[in-house]
């Protein structure tokens, strides 16, 4: 199995994730984005651990994988949260509303 | 060209479409939905790259949970349906951000790993996983729960409903700091609206 094709499911996952981070105006959208990027990093830390280092003792790609998928859910409910006092102190989740500490 | 390679470019063609609905849907839920194929098409691309135990993680975390907790964010904040109102007009600035990143990024990969092939597919099994968190990452995988536990709380207190806020009006049930202190009796004719007399210490406040 080639290693190219992971790495570039990878990385086009994480400019999707880009792309909805700047183009999108809903909070929750916006965090949505975020994950997509957390998620699509995994992809390729298991790509390296499975494919260039098949069999071997340490398991530090998966491990990191797994601590990355309990971080991402840990920041999701706080940024929920984040969100659901945003819009109950200013009834929008829009962000280009929200600029109370522009200059 | 292998079974592999076959199995895998077609789960990555569902997760890659999936993922470009995500943020190009009109409508929020079926963007929330599309993440929720996002996320289980990487979850097939994690058993097609032999991480097993990774794959059901992924199933159980993000489709189960973190999906649908993003549709109770969606649902609880009442999102408006239209495309005006998702779209900002930064939408060519994002294109260009990202197809060059996209660019820049994918010819790296090609020059780096462009002919490398995997003889063998194989990843650690689950045993030895186990092995090793309790064993050489027992310190941090106690710290991610103390994090955990964190975040839950921080999550609960920012997200708790406080006075003045919206929501019904609970004046007359409220029992304020220095009040006649309630008793059972009392208690049963206080107004039982949909929400519970609040205990507030007022200090706080």
């Amino acid at each position: 199995m080639s290693l190219i094709g992971p790495l570039l499911l990878a990385t086009f996952l994480f400019c999707v994730g880009v792309y909805g981070l700047i183009a999108r105006r809903n909070a929750v959208l916006v965090l949505i984005s975020v994950e997509l990027m957390l998620v699509s990093v995994n992809i390729n830390l298991v790509a390296f651990q499975n494919l260039l280092f098949p069999g071997a003792e340490a398991v530090h790609g998966q491990m990191f994988a797994l601590f990355i998928i309990a971080v991402a859910a840990a920041e999701a409910g706080v940024g929920l949260a984040i969100i659901f006092n945003l819009f109950r102190n200013r009834a929008t989740v829009n962000v280009d509303d929200v600029d109370l500490m522009r200059w | 060209m292998t079974g592999y390679d076959i199995v895998f470019i077609l789960v990555a063609l569902l997760t890659a479409g999936s993922a470009v609905l995500t943020v190009t849907s009109k409508n929020l839920f079926h963007a929330a939905l599309f993440l929720a194929v996002t996320l289980a098409g990487i979850a097939g691309v994690f058993l097609v790259l032999r991480a097993d135990f990774l794959a059901l993680v992924q199933l159980v975390v993000y489709v189960g949970s973190v999906a649908v907790l993003f549709l109770f964010g969606l649902m609880l904040t009442r999102a408006p349906i239209g495309r005006e109102a998702l779209d900002g007009q930064n939408r060519g600035l994002a294109l260009v951000v990202s197809g060059t990143l996209f660019v820049v990024l994918s010819s790296l990969i090609v020059s780096s790993f462009g002919g490398e092939r995997a003889a063998e597919v194989a990843g650690p099994g689950i045993e030895v996983i186990g092995i090793a968190i309790f064993a050489d990452w027992v310190l941090p995988f106690e710290l991610l729960s103390m994090m955990l536990l964190a975040a839950l709380i921080g999550a609960i207190l920012l997200a708790r409903r406080e006075d003045g806020e919206s929501g019904e009006p609970d004046d007359e049930g409220r029992i304020e700091f220095g009040d006649e202190p309630s008793t059972e009796a009392g208690a049963h004719e206080l107004p039982r609206g949909d929400s519970q007399p609040e205990l507030t210490s007022g200090g706080d406040r």
